[in-house]
């Protein structure tokens, strides 16, 4: 059984379709790549995954805990959040707390871990993104990329089975970008399932293990990122690997 | 018959009256905050009802004057059957009043925090009552400072309608005052002065802290 299977999945805005019936399926270990046009409903598709949004029509099931349409209870998305982490394009810290308090914030609250262990973990997750020496730095004085990365710590305290990642190096300063890449690469190397929306083809094509182009709502392409490149076997990707390349 | 006062005996008056002011804005800004606190969670919760509800509330108490609020209170008691003092009615009122605005000037703080953070802290598998409490209420406060120190200079200033209906506070004392002497610009003018002393130190503060929040965390 797959790690997360999506089924027939639809979600409209008002009147505006936006997810046209997604099937899906992801293995543990997998890193996907989500790519397409704005608009084409990369974003809403991720966040389904942890219920930020709610499905119209549908199932969603990542190990084990599913979510239905119109059958989303507190707890039902309480145990789906348990399992899938998200790291967002504006890294969302929150600027009250320091890196460290961030990153122990859902440990100690939502998993009840006790101060010392959460301290340590926190300490544990600082050195896996390069960041041990910021424990007690606040957002505001640490860079975009370190932002970032402190996020994704924060995401992986809680040991989740899947990391979804929105965009997360498209608001950060061309000479930041590499350093968050690089953490993702070393996720994927350690055996971290990821579904990432990227707009970087040269990482996707490089790391991922499963590419999807989105196209109006639909997964319109899904395979092996090396060959997709090289074959794109439908023109809508073949006219957007070009226009982003 | 003129009575004669010293300008001491005058200000001890004052000062008198003074105290009452100052202990029912306490009242009033205390009470007002914890109602207002309760308002701002129906505000905002899940149910259409409570939040209807408490928008009719906070529109009525926004929408009528302060003076009529307590008009109806006072005599609107009384006519149930139930005896109010002027003290009573004043506090109950003030309270209420403040309730309903510090209601919606928290909930102006509570919208001002990012979209972001409640994405961030629901992906983080938090419940609702753990992100207002660890995340969303923690950076409101701080937007909420200033603005909230500034509405208790609108709650020391509401407390002279109070007046009106014969609770004996500074603006009262000054009246009383001002019919024994026959110096109402006197009087009055001290009242005044009163009144600013005891406001200007929170507009002060409130805009020490509107800077001082704003280049920090
Ligand atoms: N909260 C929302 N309310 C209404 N419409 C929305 C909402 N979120 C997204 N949409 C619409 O859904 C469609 C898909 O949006 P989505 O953000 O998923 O696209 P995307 O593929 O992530 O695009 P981008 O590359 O620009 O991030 C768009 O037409 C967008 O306007
Ligand atoms: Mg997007």
């Amino acid at each position: 059984m797959s790690l997360v299977d999506i089924r027939g999945v639809h979600k409209h805005f008002g009147s505006n379709h936006v997810l046209k019936g997604i099937d899906l399926a992801v293995e543990p270990g997998e890193v996907v790549a989500i790519i397409g046009r704005s608009g084409s409903g990369k974003s809403t598709l991720l966040r389904t995954l942890n219920g930020l949004e709610s499905i119209d029509a549908g199932e969603i099931e990542v190990d084990g805990t599913a979510l239905k349409a119109h059958q989303d209870s507190a707890e039902q998305l309480r145990s789906l959040r348990l399992k899938v982490g998200m790291v967002f394009q504006q890294f969302n810290l929150f600027p009250h707390l320091s890196a460290g308090e961030n990153i122990m914030l859902a440990t100690t609250v939502v998993q009840g871990m006790d101060q010392e262990s959460a301290r340590d973990t926190a300490k544990a997750m600082l050195l896996k993104v390069g960041l041990q020496d910021k424990f007690d730095a606040y957002p505001d004085q640490l860079s975009g990329g370190q932002q970032q990365r402190v996020a994704i710590a924060r995401a992986l305290a809680m040991s989740p089975r899947v990391l979804l990642c929105d965009e997360i190096t498209s608001a950060l300063d061309p000479e930041l970008v590499n350093e968050v890449l690089a953490v993702v690469k070393q996720l994927a190397a350690e055996g971290m399932t990821l579904i990432m929306v990227t707009h970087e083809m040269r990482f996707a094509r490089e790391v991922g293990d499963k590419l999807v182009f989105m196209y109006q709502g639909l997964v319109h392409e899904y395979g092996d990122p090396r060959e997709l490149f090289a074959q794109p076997r439908t023109p809508e990707l073949a006219s957007f690997i070009s226009s982003v390349m | 018959m003129t009575v004669e006062f010293s300008l001491w005996a005058l200000l001890q008056s004052l000062a008198d009256g003074a105290k009452w002011t100052v202990a029912l804005s306490a009242l009033a800004f205390l009470f007002g905050g914890a109602t207002g606190l309760l308002i701002l969670f129906a505000r905002m919760s899940r149910s259409r009802l409570l939040r209807q509800a408490t928008r009719v509330y906070i529109e009525v108490f926004q929408g009528t004057p302060l003076l009529m609020q307590l008009f109806l209170i006072f005599f609107g008691l009384s006519l149930a059957g139930l005896e109010v003092s002027p003290w009573l009615a004043a506090a109950v009122g003030l309270t209420l009043f403040s309730s309903a605005y510090l209601a919606e000037i928290w909930r102006g703080c509570v919208e001002a925090v990012p979209r972001g953070q409640w994405e961030a802290s629901s992906s983080l598998a938090m419940s609702y009552l753990e992100q207002m409490r660890h995340v969303i209420l923690p950076q409101a406060l701080r937007l909420a400072i200033a603005p909230t120190v500034g509405f208790s200079v609108q709650v020391i200033k509401g407390t002279a309608v109070a007046s009106i209906i014969g609770f004996i506070e500074l603006t009262k004392t000054g009246s009383m005052l001002a019919n024994a002497t026959f110096q109402p610009f006197l009087i009055y003018g001290l009242v005044a002065a009163s009144y600013f002393l005891l406001c200007y130190p929170l507009s002060l503060y409130a805009q020490y802290l509107e800077r001082k929040l704003h280049v920090s965390r």
